[in-house]
């Protein structure tokens, strides 16, 4: 077992180092650095080419590309990606600054969109009328297909400005965090939905369901008892997915809403060619996802005892 | 069961019938359009009598059997007659009430059990379930009886086995389980759906034996649903045939086994290899050796044909994965030496987990042997490799057991037959058509079936095609995995004439791999049996069928369904 899991760990170091060179060698290939979008004014009072140079010098951008880049590597190591040259503060504390507000919106989207979706999908699955089943089984690839900004538009129209019911911006308390958690989690509870409908559908066809019927087990008890935890395995493979698009939803939401967070914050850096935070918040994605896959494969077994024993079963 | 209470007593004696079936007719739904599979079926079973349907599939056996207990597929319906079940009327029940019969007064066995049991539940719940559903006993004693029952149904140590999970079991311990939860409300009836069709033989007879003795002991009336004439016959009081959703013949097990009146029961009775153990063909001439102990484990100097596979001290060894105790390792096959002369048929019988497909992956070459070493035709197989052993490949060919599994489903089957046509080059585009047509021919199907998909064919036709396309590059030794094992009897007896038919005209050799005695001793030459990875015994057919020296040898003969009522109306051999 920590065997296991230390070799995970050291899998999940090779990709943090992968992202961390690829995200720095698209940036130094991106035309124009950090430097020169700051000095980039209009053409009349453009500034003095000498103090370019400086700056330049100063953030070691006039270096070679690899020493650039082993310095940077052995700096980050050490959890230092550098300084924010927007605004001068260590970009991993830039970063961590905003991060729990991010944190807080993604909790609240997950947790909305794992209860909206299986509701969809028991609902789709429960139904004894045919047109009410196709109905539901229909919304899943609308909240997919639909982009996620139109939705929290519609949100923020009809909550904030018609009804008066939340606050249209900001990050106070949890009245603000409702309906952008709300434009996070409509995306990714239709594709849990989507996912589950197909899962339900596809257990309740299994042999073994049939046999519980046979012992007279109501529909109730097929679901609850026995077919969902079945067909939430499949699901629970695509947590790492279902992260990744908290995490793009979150740049969406953050927007829209105008919040505070690494969403908006990437935004911002990547605009401003903020290399340090950029590289940080790159780092920070590759981390959650391989913390993520990992959790998921440590979980794996408590679901599903197939799997936990079946390295030791085969004696 | 053939000692159930109802023998005793008329089976009509005691008024009402348990079950009474009148007139049903079930239709299934394909493509909008409903198609009646069950065309006004009548029966009646009395209580604690075993009554058995026997029919291929499609007979509409296991319809009638769900329609009783009101599961059919949801594209199924009944379309009219009655089903009586102690005095009420079943075909009125709401949804509801429908729940209250499940379980509680019909139990149904399963066909598949590795399938029929949630894989996240343990087991003992999964029993205790059939007792809590029905509010027959709170939570906690029905555990408590759930293990009693696990041991009733024959499962050692049943206190630490209820808290493991269905993959812990082995197939036939699954059974046992799924008879412990199918009987644990004590129903009145209780239908079991080809309970042992996915067993090896000697567990069916074990889970035969379980299901009777439990349902003897409680009085429980048992619906058996077999393929199996032999099955039916060892075990039902009454039998009923049926064929394309009619019944063609009932009556006593007696009656009709001994006196059938319809020719398709006849030919049924031909097609169970244990109620007519005659030879397909006669034994090659020249192949058993002249003191006719012919032993396949000691090769020694023959004829001036050598043998055409020789095999000597194979031995195989996988490794596991490894756990925190060190390596693990695993000896599928250990000092295993045995030949096939040509034009004989060597059967390879043991039951799952005895290596015999292992073994057949050596001799074939799809795996390498850790130690020993394989000769075809004098060449040593184990050292060749590359183009030499490419050639050597076409001479000898497999046929797996899933007909399903082993065509390429967007293949048409001439292109499947062919196939092996065009990866050794042979012939041109026209060639390749003729000899297609003519393999299609050997194995007797239309000539029109070489454009048909693998979805349009039934297991039996599929399984001819595999043979064909064995054929096609006219090998010598044709491995044959199982090759009959998940076909109905009817079909098995067709495909078991054709393999015989065809070894006749091509002197091939068969390595015909079974846990079935009954098959192998209408089909080969000399026997081999294997158990753990090792050869128990080998011989002729006949010495090793009359004179078994091992005890597990006389334990695989005495499992052979049919062989009860053989002994008993002592057909000829």
């Amino acid at each position: 077992m920590i065997r296991y899991v230390g070799r995970r760990l050291l899998q999940g170091a090779f990709v943090l180092w992968a992202a961390y060179t690829v995200s720095f060698l698209i940036l130094y290939l991106l035309p124009g650095d950090a430097v020169s979008i700051m000095a980039s004014g209009d053409e009349q009072n453009s500034v003095d080419p000498a103090l370019v140079a400086k700056l330049r010098s100063e953030y070691g951008l006039d270096r070679p590309l690899h020493e650039q880049y082993v310095i940077a590597l052995f700096k980050a190591l050490q959890l230092d990606f550098g300084v924010s040259i927007k605004n001068g503060v260590a970009a991993t504390q830039a970063v961590a600054e905003v991060l729990p507000e991010t944190i807080k919106l993604a909790a609240a989207g997950f947790a909305l969109a794992v209860l909206l979706g299986s509701a969809l999908a028991i609902a789709a699955s429960f139904s004894r009328n045919r047109w009410v089943r196709q109905l539901v089984a229909s919304l899943p690839p609308l909240g997919i297909a639909v982009p996620t900004f139109w939705i929290g538009l519609l949100l923020l129209q009809f909550f904030s400005f018609r009804l008066r019911l939340f606050p249209a911006l900001g990050n106070d308390g949890a009245q603000s965090l409702v309906l952008p958690a709300l434009t996070l989690a409509i995306p990714t509870s239709a594709v849990i939905a989507q996912l589950l409908i197909r899962s339900l559908h596809q257990t309740l066809g299994e042999p073994y369901i049939e046999q519980i019927r046979a012992k007279g087990a109501s529909d109730a008890l097929i679901h609850f008892g026995h077919a969902l935890r079945n067909a939430a395995i499949p699901t629970l493979t695509m947590l790492g997915i279902l992260v990744g698009n908290l995490l793009a939803g979150a740049v969406v939401s953050e927007t829209v809403f105008s919040r505070t967070g690494i969403g908006r914050l990437t935004v911002t850096a990547v605009n401003s060619r903020d290399i340090p935070v950029v590289q940080t918040l790159v780092v920070l994605a590759a981390a959650i996802f391989v913390i993520t896959s990992l959790i998921v494969d440590l979980i794996y077994p408590l679901v599903d005892p197939r799997i936990n024993t079946a390295a030791r079963a085969t004696a | 069961m053939t000692a159930t209470p109802a023998q005793d007593s008329p089976p009509t004696g005691a008024g009402e019938p348990l079950l009474k079936v009148e007139g049903l007719r079930v239709s299934y739904l394909v493509d909008g359009t409903p198609r009646e599979a069950v065309h006004g079926v009548s029966f009646e079973i009395n209580a604690g009598e075993v009554v058995a349907i026997v029919g291929e599939s499609g007979s509409g056996k296991t319809t009638t059997a769900h329609a009783i207990i009101n599961l059919l597929p949801g594209n199924a319906r009944p379309d009219s007659g009655s089903v009586v079940f102690a005095g009420a009327d079943l075909s009125r029940l709401t949804r509801k009430e429908w729940q209250g019969v499940r379980g509680r007064d019909i139990g149904l066995i399963p066909q598949d059990p590795t399938a029929s049991l949630d894989p996240l539940q343990k087991v003992g719940p999964q029993v205790a379930e059939a007792l809590t559903i029905h509010r027959l006993q709170p939570k906690k004693e029905a555990r408590r009886d759930a293990v009693r029952l696990l041991a009733e149904s024959g499962i050692r140590d049943a206190e630490s086995r209820a808290r493991q999970y269905p993959h812990q079991f082995s197939g036939g311990m699954r059974q046992r389980v799924l008879i412990a939860s199918a009987l644990a409300a004590r129903p009145r009836l209780v239908i079991a759906d080809e309970p042992t069709s996915a067993l090896d033989v000697t567990v069916q007879r074990q889970i035969l034996d379980n299901i009777a003795a439990l349902t003897a002991e409680r009085g429980t009336a048992v619906l058996l649903i077999t393929h199996d004439l032999g099955v039916a016959a060892d075990r039902a009081d009454r039998i009923i045939v049926m064929r394309r959703g009619e019944i063609v013949e009932a009556g006593s097990a007696a009656q009709v086994l001994g006196n059938p009146r319809h020719a398709y029961t006849r030919q049924l009775i031909a097609a169970a290899p244990g109620l007519s153990p005659q030879r397909l063909r006669p034994t090659v001439a020249g192949v058993t050796r002249p003191d006719g102990t012919a032993a396949a484990a000691a090769p020694g100097p023959t004829g001036s044909e050598g043998p055409l596979v020789q095999a000597r001290n194979l031995r195989k060894v996988f490794h596991l994965p490894r756990t925190a105790k060190g390596p693990r390792t695993l000896t599928a096959v250990n000092d295993v030496s045995l030949e096939i002369l040509r034009g004989e048929t060597l059967a390879l019988v043991g039951e799952s987990g005895s290596g015999k497909s292992t073994v057949a992956r050596l001799l074939l070459r799809l795996d390498k042997p850790t130690s020993g070493s394989v000769t075809f035709d004098g060449e040593d197989l184990t050292a060749a490799r590359g183009e030499r052993l490419r050639q050597l490949r076409r001479r000898f060919q497999v046929v797996f057991q899933s007909p399903y599994a082993s065509l390429d489903p967007r293949f048409t089957v001439a292109d499947s037959v062919a196939e092996p046509l065009r990866a050794f080059g042979e012939g041109t585009p026209s060639d390749r058509r003729a000899r297609v047509a003519g393999l299609l021919d050997a194995v007797h199907l239309p000539a029109d079936y070489g454009r048909r998909q693998p979805a349009e064919l039934s297991g039996g036709q599929r399984q001819r095609v595999a043979i064909a396309r064995a054929l096609a590059l006219r090998p010598e030794l044709v491995v044959l995995d199982e090759a009959v094992s998940a076909l109905d009897v009817s079909v098995q007896a067709q495909i078991l004439a054709l393999l015989a038919e065809l070894q006749v005209q091509d002197r091939l050799s068969y390595l015909f791999i079974s846990h079935d005695l009954a098959v192998v001793q209408q089909i080969s030459d000399r026997v081999a049996v294997m158990r753990g990875g090792e050869l128990l015994e080998a011989g002729t057919t006949e010495s090793v069928l009359e004179r078994p020296e091992h005890g597990y040898t006389r334990e695989l003969i005495s499992a052979v369904p049919g062989r009860r009522t053989l002994a008993v109306q002592d057909l000829p051999g």
